[in-house]
């Protein structure tokens, strides 16, 4: 129990630093913040339960004030904003990522991840922030989705990132992804 | 880190928190009943003064955390403009910066203990219904302790990269990096349990 406490807190940390870190930009041209692969990366590798809960932790110190989301915006002014369903959709992405990878069992950890991330930090997180897009607006839901579409190729791309993490992970850390079934052995060295 | 909070103390830090956020709450529930631009062109100039009452420097460090919200101002004008209905599209922006000016002075003025404290008091009823929101006290200094540690630690993994190649660094840091998380986590449980832990039902806690 305490255990997964600090999973979900160092899992909104990571959340966090991965919208700070300049190095960590994806840049074609136009810088790309890696907070979304936070996101999704909680959901596929705590699961549905405990990275919903370290987004949403994350987005609770957003709301207290500190400057955290990609950027350095925060504040209670983030949920008034025309992203706000975004930022309110992190949880939400995070959960449907892990119900994800809970869920349909394939063979390779990675390309559940990352189909995951697909669902969840794409499909889900899309339909929540231009559903906010839309409300503070005044738009359409359909205006809305076609102004936020020049952002998905470049969160295809750390869907697969994710995908390609998570491999990694499941190969040096199976222990660490619980939802992950391993193949054949034995794998009662677990902590 | 930067900070969101004013640079200088003014009144309204004495004022309690969640007359604040009641306030906010309030001001904003009405702004989105109300239709009439008059309402709305005098939020926005009561904002502003908000803002300049202070002094200059608190309005200056005001307007620094407005700035984001131009590209979106000016999207939403041209997005209007283009469709016609200019009405309309001047009240939803207007609207919009009145919000976001003012959720961003509640911020401002209000120190974290405060709003920590405010979110205690609300979350008490969710914990006599049994929701374990007592680990939030454990949660939030963890994060808050962790989030710079670990933009740190990406600093030092990007300047190891940079001594061994001359490519960008990006997103190959992050695998390194959550396998370090994953292991302090590890650590920070063990830790938190050797020190009776975060844990148990709230009422064992003197």
């Amino acid at each position: 129990m305490e255990r997964n406490i600090a999973q979900i807190a160092l899992f909104a940390a990571m959340i966090a630093a991965l919208g700070l870190v300049p190095q960590i930009t994806l840049g074609f041209g136009v810088p790309i913040t890696a907070q979304t692969l936070g996101v999704m990366l909680a959901g596929a590798v705590l699961g549905a339960r405990r990275g919903a809960a370290a987004a949403g932790l994350f987005l609770l110190l957003v709301a207290l004030g500190l400057p955290l989301l990609a950027g350095g915006r925060g504040g209670l002014g983030v949920f008034v904003s025309p992203t706000a369903g975004f930022a309110l959709g992190f949880p939400v992405a995070a959960f449907a990522t892990g119900l994800f990878v809970e869920h349909v069992r394939l063979h390779s950890a990675g390309l559940a991840a990352g189909l995951g991330a697909v669902f969840g930090g794409i499909l889900v997180l899309y339909l929540l922030g231009a559903s906010g897009l839309a409300l503070v607006s005044g738009k359409s839901l359909i205006e809305a989705f076609r102004l936020v579409a020049v952002f998905i190729p470049g969160d295809l791309l750390k869907a697969a990132i994710t995908g390609m993490l998570v491999q990694a992970l499941a190969r040096v850390r199976p222990q660490m992804l619980a939802w992950h079934r391993v193949p054949a052995g034995p794998r009662d060295f677990r902590l | 880190m930067i900070s969101l909070t004013s640079p200088v103390k003014t009144r309204a830090h004495h004022w309690p928190a969640g007359l604040k956020l009641a306030g906010l709450c309030l001001a904003s529930t009405g702004l989105f009943l109300t239709g009439s631009m008059v309402v709305h062109v005098t939020a926005l100039l009561l904002v502003l003064a908000l803002y300049a009452a202070p002094g200059t420097a608190f309005f200056r460090a005001g307007m620094c955390g407005m700035r984001v919200v131009v590209p979106f101002v000016l999207i939403l004008l041209v997005w209007h403009g283009v469709t016609g209905d200019w009405q309309s599209g001047a009240l939803i922006t207007l609207r919009m910066v009145t919000l976001i000016g003012l959720a961003n002075l509640v911020t401002m003025t209000t120190g974290l203990e405060d709003l920590v404290e405010v979110l205690q008091h609300l979350t008490a009823p969710l914990g006599r219904l049994g929701l374990p929101v007592h680990l939030l006290d454990t949660a939030i200094p963890l994060v808050i302790r962790f989030t710079p540690v670990i933009v740190e630690r990406a600093g030092t993994l990007a300047e190891a990269w940079r001594a061994r190649s001359c490519r960008r660094p990006g997103w190959r840091l992050i695998l390194p990096l959550t396998l370090q998380a994953l292991d302090d986590a590890d650590h920070v449980g063990e830790a938190l349990r050797a020190r009776g832990g975060p844990l148990g039902s709230p009422q064992q806690e003197p």
